[in-house]
């Protein structure tokens, strides 16, 4: 027995002095940086190919000239994904030609219009960002984060409450304070789950799911009730926050870009600096990776779980206050396309990294503005995109299907996944 | 590795190239008119589909362009609105209540485009933008008469999506027509789900996507006695109409298309639909806008125009007596003439 218990606490100094040394050594180790980056990056290519073939299925003018001819069949397919890329490509980056010649003719509203599409891949990856932040701490800790849609929408209603409710206080005191509020909201929404796996051991999987619905039906009845405009009837819109919430916009509208992408850069960076440069965030990862041997190791598990789950669910409720003080500018029924699920497939694909994160999230931000485009020009419906991330996620998800398509080595050590271990990790 | 990697980039940004380079852009002629639907998509069963039907329609018959763009989230709305914008629309299309903030916002900054919001009217008139709004309280009353006179178990039942204004008119409306059946043969017929004295205790089912609500919802006013149901909930209606079709006993009252044409599924339990022709007010606008004799304000669809109807009993027709129909009949006319008020 004593034995036995030595043992553990020994792999639990083995497991930090590890952790430490993890660090430095992948900042020297060039190779492991392409081995983290190809995977997902031949995903993505894997991802628009299928989708290529996706589009080409489900045209019917594909159809109509395969009739004809096989050749024109093949041209006409070929042609068809050309302008569906083409044109998810000039809705998210930007049309190359337009922005050159913008750019000769020097003239400002030209400018502004034909950097607009990149701009607003920006605005569209902003809350990805805040809510896969969420999830990728949560991982870290060891903790499944299914609750981020909730605490995001708790988020929203406390940012938008303030919002409107406070007035006439000056643009600098009213802003940071709707978005704390946001924060706050979600970190106790974050907080109950955490708290109840801390006290009881109830699976935060579960209790966040129920924390979902419990989220969805308060903010819709705060919405229809307490929180409802003066004059709309009843319907499920708040009333448009004071201007001195609102968190500045860059350029005169139709552009969106705002200051809010800035501070959800400036989140990751410290999430970054927090899970890798602190003692604290160290005892957070050593919970996370194996929570057995950092009890053993002398750290309070309880505590980092409950931590761990308010700052997740304080993140997503910036997620939340961010879309409503920056795009939407009040509350209504609808205020979320999925952000809270999506961002546990963006933690997944960042390797719970912030910076995988960030790149993550411009990435389906990108993916979704282009695909407005998409739907205008070549008529193809938003679902597409929805396809291809599900087929992007799923190849990052299985690496060993990337790994035998394009004939890739195993790596010499498996990457650990913290993730698996918060499967019934903690016990 | 990193040889790999890079070839396969040059060959990711060779290609999207090639692809930019092929992007064809085609010129046509024609009104170009586009729709932004809001969340429930362009296939709703409900009134995106419905306004989209208009447009076709018009496509059809006047030679218009046409697109449209879903939403999926309410920041979605601005971008559609800029996207059309950018494109080029003559008249852009919106629906429903939550978009319009964004829709008067977008057509005070561009006040060369014509704007039409289906199920909304401002207060101060937008020079440029008219709302669609609908009395469908008129056919409501019909079909609520309707019921009355065709229940066998003397409660006929309802239920609301949001208890919101647009909701909540087909109710009142449902429940009017019952009273004055009521009222005319002396009888005793109840309404479940819905109070005009007393609308706080109307039954919702607080969303208009889960079809699940549906069949509980009507599984219970049917427990309670209901043999015809109208829900009032978009998709939601569907679950109501899957479970009265399993119980067998009992009709649903269909809303806002005729139920028997868009869900021949149910064709057997349709009694009649509640129908809110947001395709005709449609039409309507792109009409005008074609002949330059827009105006700005409201269309409000009644009886009288056509913009709101009773739909055909069709396959249940034998439900309804002779005298009943010629009932019903008088009371459209006499609703049309204004001679029954129903506010």
């Amino acid at each position: 027995m004593d034995k036995k218990q030595e043992k553990q606490k020994d792999a639990g100094k083995i497991l930090i002095e590890e952790l430490n040394q993890d660090e430095k050594e992948s900042a020297t180790h060039k190779r492991s940086f392409w081995n983290v980056i190809t995977i997902p990056l031949l995903a993505i290519l894997s991802g628009i190919i299928i989708g290529a073939i996706l589009i080409a299925a489900t045209s019917t003018s594909v159809y109509a000239a395969f009739g004809q001819s096989f050749g024109k069949g093949i041209t006409t397919a070929f042609s068809e994904i050309g302008s569906a890329y083409a044109s998810l490509f000039t809705g998210s980056i930007g049309d190359p030609v337009r922005i050159f010649s913008a750019l000769f003719s020097g003239d400002k509203e030209q400018i502004y219009k034909a950097i607009n599409p990149f701009l607003e891949s920006l605005v569209q990856a902003t809350p990805y960002i805040f809510a896969g932040l969420a999830v990728a701490l949560a991982f870290r800790a060891g903790l499944f984060n299914i609750g981020v849609e909730g605490q995001l929408f708790i988020g929203a209603a406390c940012a938008t409450f303030v919002g409107y409710a406070v007035k006439g206080l000056p643009v600098y005191i009213h802003m940071p304070l709707a978005f704390i509020a946001g924060g706050l909201g979600g970190a106790l929404w974050g907080f109950i789950p955490g708290f109840l796996k801390a006290t009881t051991g109830g699976h935060e999987v579960i209790n966040t799911i129920m924390m979902n619905y419990i989220a969805f039906r308060l903010t819709e009845w705060l919405l229809s009730g307490p929180m409802t405009r003066p004059g709309s009837g009843g319907m499920p819109i708040s009333p448009l926050i004071e201007e001195s919430a609102q968190i500045p916009q860059f350029f005169p509208s139709p552009i969106r870009f705002h200051l809010g992408f800035f501070f959800a850069l400036g989140f990751a960076w410290l999430i970054w600096w927090l899970l890798f440069k602190t003692k604290w965030g160290l005892n957070m990862r050593t919970v996370g990776t194996n929570p057995r041997a950092a009890k053993y190791a002398g750290l309070s598990v309880a505590k980092t779980t409950m931590i761990g789950m308010a700052i997740s669910g304080g993140l997503a409720g910036l997620a939340g206050a961010i879309q409503i003080l920056a795009v939407n500018r009040s509350m209504a029924l609808g205020l979320s396309s999925g952000y809270g699920f999506d961002s546990i497939a963006l933690a997944l694909i960042g390797n719970n990294h912030p910076v995988g994160v960030v790149l993550a999230s411009i990435l389906f931000g990108t993916l979704r503005n282009g695909a407005t485009r998409m739907m205008v020009v070549s008529r193809i419906p938003i679902d597409i995109v929805d396809v291809l991330q599900a087929i992007i996620l799923m190849l990052v998800a299985a690496p060993a299907i990337i790994r035998t398509i394009y004939r890739l080595k195993e790596p010499k050590e498996e990457e650990t996944t913290v993730f698996v271990s918060g499967w019934g990790g903690g016990q | 590795m990193s040889k790999k990697f890079l070839l396969i980039l040059s060959m990711v940004v060779i290609g999207s190239m090639l692809f930019v380079a092929c992007g064809p852009t085609a010129e046509e002629e024609g009104v170009y008119v586009c729709q932004i639907t809001d969340t429930g998509g362009i296939d709703d069963k409900s009134f995106n589909q419905t306004a989209w039907k208009g447009i076709q329609d018009a496509e059809e018959a006047l030679g218009i362009r046409s697109n449209y763009l879903e939403s999926q989230e309410v920041a979605d709305y601005e971008k559609n609105l800029n996207a059309f914008q950018e494109e080029g629309c003559d008249l852009i299309i919106t629906v429903g209540f939550l978009i319009g903030d964004a829709t008067a916002a977008a057509a005070v900054a561009n006040p060369d485009t014509y704007y039409s919001i289906v199920d909304y009217a401002y207060e101060e008139t937008i020079p440029n933008v008219v709302g669609q709004v609908f009395e469908t309280d008129e056919a409501a009353f019909l079909a609520g008469y309707a019921a009355a006179g065709v229940t066998q178990t003397g409660k006929v039942g309802t239920f609301g999506g949001l208890p919101i204004p647009t909701v909540t008119i087909f109710m009142d409306g449902f429940a009017k027509g019952v009273a004055k059946y009521n009222e005319v043969k002396g009888t005793n017929v109840e309404v479940l789900g819905w109070d005009l004295d007393n609308p706080d205790a109307g039954l919702f089912s607080m969303d208009f996507d889960d079809q699940q609500k549906g069949r509980e919802l009507a599984v219970s006013l049917m427990d309670e006695g209901a043999d015809i149901i109208m829900p009032v909930a978009g998709p939601v209606g569907l679950g109501a109409a899957a479970a009265i079709q399993e119980r067998g006993n009992a009709y649903v009252i269909g809303v806002d298309s005729d139920w028997f044409l868009t869900s021949p599924e149910y064709a057997d339990i349709v009694l009649t639909s509640v129908m809110k022709l947001m395709d005709a007010t449609t039409f309507q606008v792109i009409e005008n806008v074609i002949n330059d004799s827009f105006e700005p304000g409201v269309i409000v669809g009644t009886l009288e125009n056509e913009g709101v109807a009773l739909a055909p009993f069709h396959d249940n027709a034998n439900l309804i007596s002779a005298e009943l129909q010629a009932e019903l009949d008088q009371l459209q006319a006499d609703i049309i003439a204004g001679t029954i008020v129903l506010d």
